[in-house]
Order: structure tokens, then C-alpha cells, then sequence
């Protein structure tokens, strides 16, 4: 590993903010760790709207009508889905960690084009105020689902073109975000970075990159032919002028099933760096799980049509689609493995970021299973359009994307502010949050099994117990998230000073002092060796 | 082209003189401007299948003398930009800001004959949603909104294209962009190639399908 540069009387980014002051001094800056920053802040304040939209669905469904009308719920459901993938978990980890530590990780002073990653949030800001303000405005919240499926999304008059047109711009911020990656990670790594000695996170970051480079402008020209549709009345999704509505289905999950990848991706990459870490053990195949990561961004494209078994479609394509979903299991599954042996035999300190780590391999091997279940044929029939995919995607993206961001949260906190934050309220906080979810989650399982509808304002009498169950859960685990983050929002200002390597860890974000200065390395690391090695 | 300006061999480079790195990050943009357009070629192809003698039928309707000049016109003036990117590189600046202003005059000369293009098809009643249209065959009705989305997209490309030469242009005469410096400016070319190709798709899936 390149010699420690570090001196403590180095300014930090924090306090070092270039041409500008105050608050300009952030919002016009081109340091990738200033913009990690914005891009952390912002996402969470996203995610808190989605958080409480979501409980109020569930305050809904111990009572429904008593506290929210039909019409509420319907926008209810489709803000929450909308804020919670366009504007939380999709930029999640890529935006926000991976500003801050790509160009760190490789060594190099920024990213490749720092003006234009500071466009991008800009377009991100722009793009999430338009999603927010289609809520407020006159017309009505969109009631569409998040899907946006035609010709409902065409016909009514809700405010669907506001918030398509948000989503627009925030794709365009994530394409411009995975171009200025994918150019940095070739072309800015330090002397001896080769491939092969980048930390996992940047692989799962490059694979991350590609998939919202080759993906998103698909979903950007879908988007805006519904905005055309709505505005000009040009039919391609609309039957009755001879258009079809199932094209609509198709082009969206072109996007949206390698979105699902854009979300999960990072967070496979921010545990392999933990897992190491917390065990002080060289990770268990490096290779492999480096390559699970193209493996999966690779049959992410090629499995869309398992949104659609129940739209209408030939025998033979959704025994294809079925098969590639099987496949993916497959990177899937090599990464948990990998993840677990590293464990074994290692000296593991069981400290908060690792059990966000413990919870995501557990939670998001449940997803992994009832992803299978529900891309078998025969099952789907019966589970397509229930809870069992709420489910499911849950799992998936707060139990998997969401717990890894998390764990990212807690690892890299001290480097990120300089603090620490208080273990043992993290430790109590991830209990109840991991708590809380499960029961929340998993009665959906059993509600969808049960052959209750996903998106309905009203049930039979007979869902009622695990409804009820579900609404407990959400609020349980509401408030493990008002101690993880009442916990580091206390830490940002009362914790403790961070030492430069409270972990031990062994890339290089750890010689940095905590936290780093405006340019992070004085002199440009030589790297000697691989990324995880420990004494 | 390389020995003169990738002054950077090792990894780590200064942001600005990155020579590979911009063209990269170029390249990159262009694929994602591939699959934007992707999608509708997709739905072009799709609804051609379905609606075969109809879409045939009415590429006939198109102007096909306005459609072969207006290819001609961008292919002409992708070789002017080509130009202007050797003229700059030998040091001539003078001739590449006049190439670069040939290219802006091709281009706004499209613009005015597809804007011909559409009134003619407007006057008679021809456009989205429009009550002649919605009389016709479904084919038909997809046609002509195929037509305009993708034209019209495409046009949009082809005006942002025209602004973004106008200030290379700018900064060709001002030495932002030099003999020593050029990428922006062979950036600039490569996406009005792009633009170039998509036209070289959509005349032929437009006009010439009779």
C-alpha cells in the first residue's frame, strides 16, 4: 500500500470550499467530495418524504377510508414509488459514495469532468423539484403507479407529464453521472491502480455506470413519448389510433429491469468492501465477484419481459425470459458465497457496519429466492400483481440496496464528517430497523399467497390480521430509522473526533486524514499492492 | 493525431488537457444518444411489421425531392465540419471558422426545408391528432406520428447541433479552441456526425419504403 501523506494541519473539504462562500461555496463547487455531500443530503431528504408517504399508505390499510380517501391512496402509492426509486435508491450509492470515494479509491484529485458532475446534481435538484411539485399543483398528484402504463397514463388527468418530465431530467442526470465514472475509472487511476487492484466497489460502480449509460436513455425516450402522447395525441401507445400499449410496457422495463441492477449493484459493492474489512481477511475471490458484477449488469438487459408473463406474450419468449432470470441468480449467488468465506477463518468484529452487512446478505437472499419463485411461469400466473411482489421488490431494494446504503453510511461516516458516531446506538437502531422490516415485509409475502392485490385501497375481512401486522411493522421500523439518523445527525455534531483509519481499513480513503483535504492526495499514491491486505 | 496532443501518457492527467478522456466521455454520450433514438427505431420497426401496406402507402405521400436534397445538404455539410477540424489543426484558422460557418448555413438550410416539409403536410390537415389524420387507416395515423417525433427529434438535434457549432465557432476565433487544443471541437464534429446518421436511417425508412 502507497506510504501515508497526511498532515493534521491540512484543511478539510469541509472547510476548504474554493472561489465561492457559505452556501454558494457548496452548490457551485467541483469537488466530488462537496458534491457527495449535496448528493447524500438530498437523497436523504427524498428518502424521508418517500418514508412518510409510505407510512401513511399503511395507515390507510388498518383502516381504509377512515384517515385518506381513494383518490389520496392512488397518489399515494405511485409518489412514493416514484420518490423512493427515481429520486432515492436509483442515484443512492453511485451519487453519493461514489462521488465521494471513486476518485479516492483510484487515487486521482477528482473525477474526470467535476463541472459536469456538478450539472448533474443541479439536474438532479431540478428534476426531483418538479416530481415534488406535481404533488402540490393544480390537476392533482399522478395516480398512475410508478410504472406510468399506458393508456391510463394517457388518459388521466392527474399531473403525469410534471413528474414524467422530472424523471426526464433526473435520468439525464444519472446518465451524465455514469459517463463521467466510466470515463474517470479509465482514465484516472493512479500509477500502478491496474484492473485488478481497484477496491470491489469501483468494479461494481463501472458495472453501475454502464447500466445507467446504456439504459436510461431508453427509459428518458419512453418518458418523454408519454409526455407526447399526453400533449400532442400522437398514439403509439394508444390503441384505439392504432397503437399499443404493451409496446409502452416493453420499453419501460427495458430501463427498469437493468434499473433494478443500478440499485442493488452498489450496494454488492459497498459489503465487499466491509466484509474484508471486519474480518481482516483478504476477500474470497476477488475475481470472481469483480466479474459477478459485469455478469449481472450483462443479463440485467436481457430479462425485462419478466415483468410482463401476465401482458401478453408468446409461449417461447417467456420461457426465454424465465430461463435468463434463472441465470442471474447465478453472479448473484457466487457473490453471497464469496462474501460468506471471507468470513470464515477471519478475526470478525462484529461492529455496525458489518451487521448492516449481516442483514443485507440475509435479507437480500430472501429477495433472491422469491425473485426465483415469482420467475418461475407457472407461479407468476398466480403471484403476478399481488403483494407477493411488494413483497419481493422490498427485499430487494431497502432490504438489499437500501441495508448496503446504510452500511455504507456507518463505514464511511468518520471519513466522510470526521466524527464517530455512537456504536452502541447504531447497534440498537439496526436491531429494531432489521425487526421492524421483516414484520412489515413479510406479511406482504404471506398476504400475496393469500391472493391479496398489490395497489388496492380495500380488502376482504381475511387480510386483515397480516394487513394490521404489516402497519405495526412500518411503524417499528420508522423508528429504528429515527435512531439511526437522530444518532449520526448527533454524531455530526457532538461525536467524537474520527481517527484517520478507525476501522483498519486498507484501501486508500484510510491514509487520508478524517476528514480528507480539498485535494486529497498531496502527492499522487504509487500502488504497490492489491486492495484488501491486512497484517 | 495522437503524437500531437495526448500529452498525457500516464493514468493521472490534469483534468483540462485530457485529450483520450474527452473523447471518451464524447464517445460514451454518443452511444447513450443510440439507444435514445434506439427506442423509437424500435417501434418504427414494430409497427412497420404490423402495419406493412399502410406504411408503404404513405411514405409515398412524402416529399421525396425535399427528402434527397436535405440529405444531401447535412452529408455536405458533415464533410465541411471535417474540414474545418483539418483546417484548424494545420493552423489554419481563418479557413476553419469559415468552414465551421458553412456547416451552421447547411444546417439551418435543412431546417428551413423540413420546416416547408411539415406546413405543407400541416396545410392539409396532417398532424397528430388531427381530424384528417384520425380518419385514416391506424397504419397510417402511426406513420405520420412516427414521422413527426422522429424528424422532429431529430430536427432538435440537428438545432442544438447548429448552436454548439456557433460557439466553437466563437471560441475558434477567440483561441479557446486552438491548433494545440481542439477536442471540443472535434467533439463538436462527432455529434454532428451522429446526427448525419441518424438522417442516413430515417430518409430511407421514411422515403424511399414506397
Amino acid at each position: 500500500m502507497p506510504a501515508e501523506s497526511m498532515t493534521t494541519s491540512e484543511r478539510s473539504y469541509l472547510q476548504e470550499g474554493g472561489r465561492f462562500k457559505g452556501v454558494f461555496s457548496w452548490i457551485f463547487t467541483t469537488d466530488h467530495k462537496r458534491i457527495g455531500i449535496l448528493y447524500l443530503a438530498s437523497i436523504f431528504t427524498f428518502f424521508s418524504i418517500g418514508v412518510i408517504i409510505g407510512l401513511l399508505m399503511r395507515l390507510n390499510l388498518i383502516e381504509p377510508g377512515r384517515f385518506i380517501s381513494e383518490r389520496t391512496y392512488n397518489s399515494l402509492f405511485t409518489v412514493h414509488g416514484v420518490i423512493q426509486i427515481f429520486l432515492f435508491i436509483i442515484p443512492g450509492i453511485p451519487a453519493s459514495f461514489g462521488n465521494f470515494f471513486l476518485p479516492i479509491h483510484l487515487g486521482a484529485r477528482d473525477v474526470a469532468f467535476p463541472r459536469l458532475n456538478i450539472f448533474s446534481w443541479w439536474l438532479y435538484i431540478s428534476g426531483g423539484a418538479l416530481v415534488i411539485l406535481s404533488i402540490f399543483l393544480p390537476g392533482g398528484a399522478p395516480d398512475t403507479g410508478w410504472t406510468f402504463y399506458a393508456p391510463y397514463s394517457i388518459r388521466t388527468t392527474s399531473n403525469v407529464s410534471l413528474a414524467a418530465s422530472g424523471i426526464f431530467i433526473v435520468g439525464f442526470s444519472s446518465i451524465l453521472t455514469g459517463l463521467n465514472f466510466v470515463t474517470t475509472i479509465h482514465r484516472l487511476r493512479a500509477p500502478g491502480m491496474t484492473w485488478f487492484r481497484m477496491p470491489l466497489f469501483i468494479w461494481s460502480l463501472y458495472a453501475t455506470a454502464w447500466t445507467q449509460i446504456l439504459a436510461t436513455p431508453v427509459l428518458a425516450i419512453t418518458l418523454l413519448l408519454l409526455i407526447l402522447e399526453r400533449s400532442f395525441g400522437i398514439g403509439f401507445f394508444e390503441p384505439l389510433k392504432g397503437g399499443d400499449p404493451i409496446m409502452f410496457e416493453h420499453l419501460f422495463w427495458m430501463y427498469s429491469h437493468p434499473a433494478v441492477y443500478i440499485m442493488i449493484l452498489p450496494a454488492m459493492g459497498v459489503v465487499s468492501e466491509i466484509f474484508p474489512v471486519f474480518s481482516r481477511k483478504n476477500i474470497f475471490g476477488y475475481k470472481a465477484v469483480a466479474f459477478s458484477s459485469l455478469g449481472i449488469a450483462f443479463f440485467g438487459y436481457l430479462v425485462w419481459g419478466h415483468h410482463m408473463f401476465t401482458s401478453g406474450m408468446s409461449d417461447i419468449s417467456r420461457v426465454i425470459f424465465s430461463l435468463i432470470t434463472f441465470l442471474v441468480a447465478v453472479p448473484s449467488g457466487v457473490k453471497v458465497f464469496n462474501w460468506i468465506a471471507t468470513m470464515y477463518k477471519g478475526s470478525v468484529r462484529v461492529d455496525s457496519p458489518l451487521l448492516f452487512c449481516l442483514a443485507f446478505i440475509f435479507l437480500f437472499s430472501i429477495a433472491g429466492l422469491t425473485g426465483l419463485i415469482i420467475g418461475t411461469l407457472s407461479l407468476n400466473l398466480y403471484l403476478h400483481g399481488t403483494y407477493f411482489i411488494v413483497g419481493h421488490f422490498h427485499y430487494t431494494m431497502f432490504g438489499g440496496a437500501g441495508f448496503g446504503f446504510f452500511a455504507g453510511l456507518h463505514y464511511w461516516f468518520p471519513k466522510m464528517f470526521g466524527r464517530m458516531f455512537n456504536e452502541r446506538a447504531a447497534k440498537i437502531a439496526w436491531l429494531i430497523m432489521f425487526i421492524g422490516f421483516n414484520i412489515l415485509y413479510f406479511s406482504m409475502f404471506l398476504l400475496g399467497l393469500q391472493g391479496m392485490p398489490r395497489r388496492y385501497f380495500q380488502y376482504l375481512p381475511q387480510f386483515r390480521m397480516n394487513h394490521i401486522l404489516s402497519t405495526v411493522g412500518s411503524w417499528i421500523l420508522a423508528a429504528g430509522l429515527l435512531i439511526m439518523f437522530g444518532n449520526l445527525i448527533r454524531a455530526l455534531f457532538r461525536g467524537e473526533k474520527a481517527p484517520a483509519n478507525p476501522w483498519g481499513g486498507s484501501t486508500l480513503e484510510w491514509t487520508l486524514p478524517s476528514p480528507p483535504g480539498r485535494e486529497n492526495f498531496r502527492e499522487t499514491p504509487v500502488v504497490r499492492g492489491g486492495p484488501y491486505t491486512f497484517e | 493525431m495522437r503524437n500531437t496532443v495526448d500529452r498525457n501518457e500516464g493514468s493521472i492527467s490534469e483534468k483540462h488537457l485530457d485529450y483520450a478522456g474527452a473523447k471518451m466521455g464524447m464517445w460514451i454520450f454518443l452511444f447513450t444518444e443510440i439507444l435514445f433514438f434506439g427506442g423509437l427505431f424500435l417501434l418504427y420497426s414494430v409497427y412497420r411489421v404490423k402495419y406493412l401496406a399502410d406504411f408503404h402507402s404513405s411514405a409515398s405521400e412524402l416529399d421525396i425531392v425535399l427528402g434527397t436534397a436535405n440529405t444531401i445538404i447535412l452529408l455536405t455539410s458533415s464533410m465541411f465540419m471535417a474540414l474545418s477540424i483539418s483546417s484548424l489543426r494545420k493552423g489554419r484558422k481563418g479557413r476553419s471558422i469559415l468552414f465551421q460557418l458553412i456547416t451552421i448555413g447547411l444546417g439551418v438550410f435543412f431546417l428551413v426545408n423540413k420546416y416547408f416539409e411539415w406546413s405543407a403536410h400541416i396545410h392539409q390537415g396532417i398532424y397528430p391528432d388531427s381530424p384528417v389524420l384520425l380518419d385514416m387507416a391506424r397504419g397510417r395515423i402511426i406513420f405520420f406520428s412516427l414521422y413527426y417525433v422522429m424528424t422532429g427529434l431529430h430536427g432538435l438535434h440537428v438545432l442544438i447541433g447548429v448552436a454548439i457549432i456557433a460557439v466553437m465557432a466563437a471560441f475558434t476565433q477567440r483561441e479557446t479552441v486552438s491548433p494545440l487544443d481542439f477536442v471540443k471541437l472535434e467533439n463538436t464534429g462527432l455529434y454532428w456526425h451522429f446526427v448525419d446518421i441518424v438522417w442516413i436511417y430515417l430518409f430511407p425508412l421514411f422515403y424511399l419504403i414506397t
